[in-house]
């Protein structure tokens, strides 16, 4: 789960990160009320998950009420790279000094933690990267030893901060490894990392991702953060009913079990001309339930215009898929054709259970081509 | 000859007595794999279909010799089951179970590097490793494989490997050893640690080799293939459509910033001289191709 800004600022302040104070608003007399309360000058901040906010226009500084109902209003309902604007960050300005950049992540190729610091914040870190990759300093965390505060100095110091904001930033990196480690975040970032002209050292900005599998150890994080994340309809309805579902814009549904085999069934139908309308892993366990819930799913997307069922039974029985294909189409009243593909375990007993069904609503095909070949022709090529 | 499991692999099964672990134990049996004990410290001296249970795994090992853990447990007990396999004295330890948080794979990972360097993890999330006629351990369908070799096959994804086995059966070919390494973002063996083991394997003639976006696990392949594998190798990478930013399922299967492209991977693959499938259906005329030019 990827956190708002406003979300990653509550979570940092959790860990005793320092952050600027303010609030979150959703109208315009909201946002005056909390700009109010924090003291003028404020700057008014879009909550969106996509970079680039303040070129967008989403990042505003007002000094007054009157500008602070001139930008809430300009900002709310914007649209910033496909993102509509519903929520507003609003915190007291801060002085700036210097910008930094500081961040955790698991790298997967190191197999250890990775923590960023560079003295050049504010800007495209993977830009900082590429031009200038001395910028950056690294280091790697061994997760049996963790963290130690000798090793965060002589981080800090490697990175050629302001020597000012050494003490601060040795500080708050300890917290940001602390809130990584303990909420088993994938990812937290902070840019910028601010030094201000008296000297602290604070948050400016919160990128913060949870990992999905680890909610079971942080209910409450979870319950005050969730259900936030920007989907649309299809995959809100296709999380409620926990399923693996990706939107996509095309008009041939798809379910396959298996992530793998769902991505290349993806990748099939856009080779054979196609358009997929999703990405859908039905799971292991692909019972009637499941394959129902998949079917409603797919069948209120109105683009679609055939589906695309491809199984290959490994952990799930075919014949189990053929049952639950067959009442889930008595249970969803599809309003386009399925295309089956079954192959591995039980695949003969559940094709003949799908033979007694067989009609131009319900096709068998022998492989992967050509059921996609058949799907793709169905759904009327590339419209 | 085959890689990490053949007829003398010995099998504990660390979950044997819930419902999946049941399952797939005794699928495994059923192929031939000598599954000689299962765990549960509240089952201890009980029995499975005839298959005894110890409380540890040391005392199945002390017990029965097995030099193997199969780990089938829910993912909030998963990492502490492998390092108790470890501990407890198999060299290999196969792990099917999926969603374990990714700090506790980066955790368990490095607890084995360091305490235990000489026992090998498959997994986690992996589909499990089979070589026909063997044996076989996880979930993978035994009836699309075929015994024999000279082909054997690596994968992250599970379906893929199994469309792989498919495809290569179909055509005649059978395989030596089939590997799923799992799509999770710290698998304990690597697409390298199988490629230089089948590098190694005398009955192993090609590789079949399938990745699938995210990461850089397949770009580190293709540099280790370059100097280290003179075997052919016949990749397919799936989610070469995928939009980026998307997450398609598996943990590791994201698309960040022009990275991890199914394209990329495809290039460098294809830039250290494997053939590369456009989509699964091609990988059995390729390895035949590949297979013919090896004369």
């Amino acid at each position: 789960m990827d956190l708002f800004e406003y979300q990653g600022k509550q979570y940092f302040a959790r860990y005793g990160i320092p952050v600027s104070p303010g609030g979150v608003a959703d109208t315009v007399d909201e946002a005056v009320s909390v700009a109010d309360q924090v003291g003028y000058p404020v700057v008014v901040k879009a909550q969106v998950q996509v970079g680039g906010r303040g070129k967008a226009g989403g990042i505003k500084l007002a000094n007054n009420e009157a500008e602070v109902r001139q930008h809430a209003g300009a900002i709310l309902g914007m649209d910033i790279k496909g993102h509509t604007v519903h929520r507003l960050w609003i915190e007291k300005a801060s002085d700036i000094k210097e910008e930094y950049y500081a961040s955790f992540t698991l790298d997967r190729s190191k197999k250890q933690h990775l923590g960023m610091l560079s003295a050049k914040g504010g800007v495209d870190i993977e830009e900082v990267a590429a031009t200038d990759p001395d910028a950056i300093a690294k280091i790697w965390v061994n997760p049996v030893a963790g963290l130690d505060e000798a090793t965060v100095r002589e981080w800090v110091k490697a990175a050629n901060l302001n020597p000012e904001a050494n003490e601060g930033a040795v500080e708050i990196l300890l917290k940001l490894y602390h809130c990584y480690i303990e909420g088993d975040a994938t990812l937290v970032e902070i840019n910028p990392l601010i030094l201000t002209p008296d000297g602290r050292v604070h948050a400016l900005d919160a990128k913060v991702s949870l990992d999905e599998a680890a909610r079971f150890r942080h209910a409450d994080v979870w319950d005050t953060f969730e259900g936030l994340e920007p989907r649309d309809e299809r995959e809100r309805a296709a999380y409620d009913l926990g399923l693996q579902y990706v939107g996509l814009d095309g008009s041939v549904g798809i379910i396959a079990n298996g992530a793998g085999l769902a991505m290349s069934t993806v990748d099939i139908v856009n080779q054979v001309g196609g358009k997929p309308a999703n990405f859908l892993d039905i799971g292991g366990g692909a019972n009637a339930d499941h394959m129902a819930n998949a079917l409603s799913v797919i069948n209120q997307d109105e683009n679609v215009r055939a589906i695309f069922i491809n199984i290959f039974g490994g952990i799930t029985r075919c014949d189990e898929v053929a049952k639950g294909i067959v009442q889930a189409m008595q249970r969803v009243n599809l309003n386009s054709p399925l295309i089956v593909r079954l192959d591995g375990t039980n695949a003969q007993e559940g094709r003949a259970i799908l033979q007694q069904h067989e009609s131009e609503r319900l096709i068998m095909k022998p492989d992967m081509l050509s059921a996609a070949q058949t799907a793709v022709e169905i759904a009327g090529g590339k419209a | 000859m085959a890689i990490w499991v053949d007829e003398n692999t010995t099998v504990v099964v660390q979950g044997l007595t819930g419902t999946q672990g049941r399952f797939y134990g005794l699928m495994n049996r059923d192929y031939g794999t000598k599954v000689v004990a299962g765990t549960n410290p509240r089952k201890a001296g009980t029995d499975v279909d005839g298959i005894p249970i110890f409380a540890t795994v040391k005392e199945a090992v002390e017990a029965t010799g097995a030099n193997t853990s199969f780990v089938i447990v829910p993912a909030q007990f998963a990492a502490d089951s492998v390092l108790e396999a470890a501990a407890g004295g198999v060299r290999l330890i196969v792990c099917v179970t999926e969603h374990i948080p990714a700090h506790d794979q980066a955790l368990m990972y490095n607890r084995l590097k360091q305490d235990y360097p000489n026992v090998r993890l498959l997994g986690p999330n992996c589909a499990g490793i089979l070589s026909p006629g063997k044996a076989n351990i996880g979930f993978t369908p035994t009836a699309v494989s075929k015994p024999g070799g000279p082909v054997g096959v690596v994968s992250r994804s599970g379906t893929l490997a199994y469309q792989a086995l498919y495809e290569l059966s179909a055509s005649g070919i059978g395989q030596t050893t089939c590997v799923g390494i799992g799509g999770d973002p710290v698998p304990g063996t690597s697409f390298i640690d199988v490629l230089a083991a089948f590098e190694q394997d005398p009955e192993t003639k090609a590789i079949v080799m399938i990745g699938e976006i995210g990461g850089s696990a397949e770009e580190e392949a293709a540099e280790f293939i370059k100097d280290n594998v003179t075997k052919p190798v016949v990749a397919y990478i799936a989610g070469v459509t995928a939009p980026p930013g998307k997450k398609m399922g598996h943990a590791g299967a994201i698309v960040s910033g022009g990275k991890g492209t199914a394209q990329a991977k495809m290039d460098a693959l294809a830039a250290v001289g494997a053939k590369v499938a456009q989509n699964p259906t091609e990988i059995g005329d390729l390895v035949k191709q590949a297979l013919a030019e090896l004369g």
